[in-house]
């Protein structure tokens, strides 16, 4: 049994910048932890499961590498990054691998995207697939979302008596199903025969328009259009639906939301994450991450759904909520920090006011999910989470409101909802 | 001598914070505005005072009842049913004002200034003329009345109210002083002393213009109370600096009322007036506002520009600025951000407003 996690490349993940631009997103720390830690930790606790490997095309990468190192150590399970050598999709570099995949005899394996922040019901989802279908059948992690946000995600119709996906649309424009695909998966070695059909009709139609990019092109496999679409109704591919938390990560607002989601879990999973209010400490109110070696006065009240990273500051009477704030970042006295991520290294001066709009999912809605929101809409940009890329300097006594600041920049004044180069 | 302070109408400009007091007893730099007049007044022999209203006579008659005797001054109120504008009000007053036989002042009551009424009563009787007015030099002449007068003898020789192009660069400054025969010129109806008497007056060289030293500000509205507060602090800080606050963590000209509290590690100033019994708790930063009584503002927020008023309770983190004005007793939650917010009295602020809007 083994677990491949899909982390994609630089072209991807756009809307993740400029926090990108400083760490690959799959790194980004969500809850304290780099976000594809959280499916490591997932996968290392289903029983049996032998070897982790991301896959993806980002170039060889320090950050990546000393992570691998640490992950293996703590987790004491093996970890290793497949190198695609160009972007194949979330079928192509699986199917590009599968000798890897298959090696030692694997006669299951999960496909996980990075991306997404989710309870990991992998155990449920192995059971689930003794129950269903033959012993060669296939599983998405499946879940609720409402009638409107579901044609953002892969649409699954389903049988509700054996879960037999029948119908499977990827971004439809009308409605099909409110069962949306989780970009979680369980497989088995048969998958590769079905992907390795779509490559050969790939392949032919290449042939046919004479294109010179050839192999490249006929080697990019999309899952989800290209193979479930084909499998559904032939009664190999199931869902497993789950009621559990899960959300994807596409944007900077989005990853305070999945922290916020992973907090919450830590009180069962891992309450040793989360501070206490302790005397001669500051107050926490909620779930809140603080890295140990964080320097937090006992005047700032703190939380909830806060994240602090290695090495930061927070100076007296400091309100830090909904925000995370990376590594060895300052927070002079008496600032209000709200909806923020506050880059690597940056510092924001006395009395200043950092503040986003949160663009949470509607909390009375328990399908809603976070809307991936667009950056401008009728030609202004939309009220969204503060983003201070790396090293940026936040002067004293301003208020930065809605904006995103790109790395190393050194403001002189207040700014309102905009993008500062 | 006696003295006609026109306080007219709704003070709709100083709103919100005339919704719960009449504007005279509003507090400039920790004291009524009515009370800066009327102790220049007593200071330059004036023994009677007659306030011209329209609006919250009661209150304004229970204040000034307690004035009286505190300042040995007899005030009275001369109450317009309807609104007579600027002149109309000395018609309604004529028998009070006629009777001492001698001139008498007349005052706007928004004019903030270091009042010159005994300079101003010497001048007026040196020329002999009908009516001398106080002039002051701006740099935007065209919202006011301006004036254009003899250089030696100070004749007035044209006044024109709200020009469109430039003529002149003094304008009336709102402080008058008048001989009784002027009442003959004004019938008691709705009249502007402005459009409708000055101009005859100076047609016919009864008209004589003074100006003012120093500051000189109309603080009918809140940018323009801010504005004058930084004036009235730093002409304090020339003539009486024993009046204003220093210690650890202030800068520059602050007002600070006795009974009032700053907490630790707060920077107030420049240009702020705290007013009694208002609490300020640890690591506020002001600058350049009012607070008025009673108000209480909470750790760690920041406020520039600001009038906060009586009772008020601003939360904690709160960043507030740009003109923000709270009317009485209003409640700001914590860690909200006030740009330009115009606050009704009695109002509680659950959401940040991030550009300038009334909220009522």
């Amino acid at each position: 049994l083994k677990a491949v996690i899909l982390i994609g490349g630089p072209q991807k993940g756009t809307r993740f910048r400029p926090l990108s631009f400083e760490v690959p997103k799959p790194l980004f720390p969500v809850a304290g932890v780099p976000m594809v830690q959280h499916h490591i930790e997932a996968c290392a606790k289903v029983p049996g499961l032998k070897e982790i490997l991301l896959m993806g095309f980002y170039q060889p990468h320090e950050a990546l590498s000393r992570f691998l190192v640490s992950a293996q150590q703590e987790f004491k399970i093996p970890i290793r990054y497949l190198q695609e050598y160009a972007a194949l999709g979330t079928g192509g570099g699986i199917y590009h691998f599968r000798d890897q995949i298959l090696s030692g005899g694997a006669e299951a394996f999960f496909v996980l995207n990075a991306d997404v922040c989710s309870e990991f019901p992998l155990q449920e989802m192995l059971e689930f697939q003794q129950r269903h279908g033959d012993a060669d059948s296939f599983v998405i992690l499946g879940t609720t979302a409402n009638r409107t946000q579901a044609l953002n995600y892969g649409c699954i119709v389903a049988n509700t008596d054996t879960q037999e996906v029948q119908h499977y649309v990827e971004k439809p424009s009308t409605f099909v199903s409110e069962i949306i695909n989780c970009g979680i998966y369980l497989f088995t070695p048969a998958i590769f025969q079905h992907i390795g059909e779509v490559f050969q009709r790939n392949q032919q139609e290449l042939v046919l328009e004479e294109s010179s990019n050839g192999w490249q092109r006929a080697e990019v496999i999309r899952l989800e259009q290209d193979v479930f679409t084909a499998l559904a109704g032939k009664g190999k591919l199931y869902v497993y639906k789950t009621d559990g938390f899960w959300s994807q990560i596409k944007s900077a607002g989005s990853a305070i939301y999945a922290s916020r989601l992973y907090l919450n879990q830590y009180s069962k999973t891992h309450p040793e994450r989360l501070a206490q209010n302790k005397p001669g400490g500051p107050i926490i109110r909620g779930n809140v991450y603080i890295h140990p070696t964080a320097s937090i006065d006992s005047s700032a009240v703190l939380g909830p759904n806060v994240s602090i990273g290695e090495g930061v500051t927070v100076g007296a009477g400091v309100r830090l909520r909904e925000s995370i704030v990376l590594h060895g970042a300052s927070l002079h006295d008496h600032t209000c920090v709200l909806n923020t991520i506050v880059g690597w290294d940056s510092t924001i001066g006395r009395w200043a006011r950092v503040e986003g709009t949160p663009s949470d999912p509607n909390p009375n809605d328990p399908y809603a999910k976070i809307d991936s929101e667009t950056l401008f809409r009728d030609g202004r940009l939309t009220p969204s989470i503060t983003i201070l890329g790396c090293s940026v300097t936040i002067p004293a006594e301003v208020v930065i409101l809605n904006s995103i600041v790109l790395p190393h920049k050194e403001l002189s004044r207040s700014y309102k909802n905009q993008i500062i180069l | 001598m006696r003295a006609l302070i026109l306080v007219g109408g709704f003070g709709t400009r100083l709103r919100p914070l005339t919704l719960s007091r009449p504007k005279p007893l509003v507090e400039f730099c920790n004291k009524a505005l009515l009370l800066h007049q009327l102790e220049a007044l007593r200071q330059a022999g004036v023994s009677h005072v007659v306030l011209a209203v329209s609006y919250m006579s009661e209150a304004l008659e229970a204040a000034m009842r307690e004035q009286e005797q505190r300042l040995g001054i007899r005030i009275s109120l001369s109450h317009e049913k309807e609104p007579l504008g600027t002149a109309g009000p000395l018609a309604l007053a004529r028998d009070l004002l006629a009777e001492g036989g001698e001139p008498f002042f007349v005052l706007n009551s928004d004019v903030i200034c270091e009042f010159p009424f005994a300079a101003l009563a010497r001048f007026h009787r040196q020329h002999g003329g009908e009516g001398s007015l106080v002039v002051t030099r701006v740099e935007e002449p065209a919202k006011y009345g301006v004036v254009v007068s003899e250089p030696d003898t100070g004749r007035i020789c044209r006044f024109v109210e709200k020009p469109r192009v430039f003529v002149s660069n003094k304008i009336n400054a709102g402080l008058y002083i008048f001989s009784p025969g002027i009442l003959q010129r004004i019938q008691l109806r709705p009249t502007s002393i402005e459009k409708e008497i000055f101009p005859a007056m100076a047609q016919d060289g009864q008209l004589y213009a003074m100006e003012l030293q120093g500051f000189w500000m109309d603080i009918g509205q809140p940018k323009d109370f801010l504005t004058g507060m930084c004036m009235y602090l730093q002409a304090l800080r020339a003539q009486h600096p024993e009046k204003l606050h220093s210690g650890p963590g202030v800068v520059g000209n602050v007002l600070v009322d006795p009974s009032a509290k700053i907490g630790s590690n707060c920077v107030i100033g420049p240009n702020v007036t705290i007013g009694a019994g208002v609490v300020v708790e640890d690591g506020v930063r002001i600058k350049r506002c009012t607070v008025l009584e009673g108000a209480r503002i909470r750790s760690h927020s920041w406020l520039e520009s600001c009038i906060v008023g009586w009772s008020c309770s601003v939360g904690q983190w709160v960043r507030m600025e740009n003109v923000t004005v709270l009317g009485e007793d209003v409640i700001v939650n914590d860690e909200l951000y006030l740009n330009g917010a115009n606050v009704l009295p009695h109002k509680s602020i659950a959401e940040s407003v991030p550009e300038p809007r009334i909220i009522m």
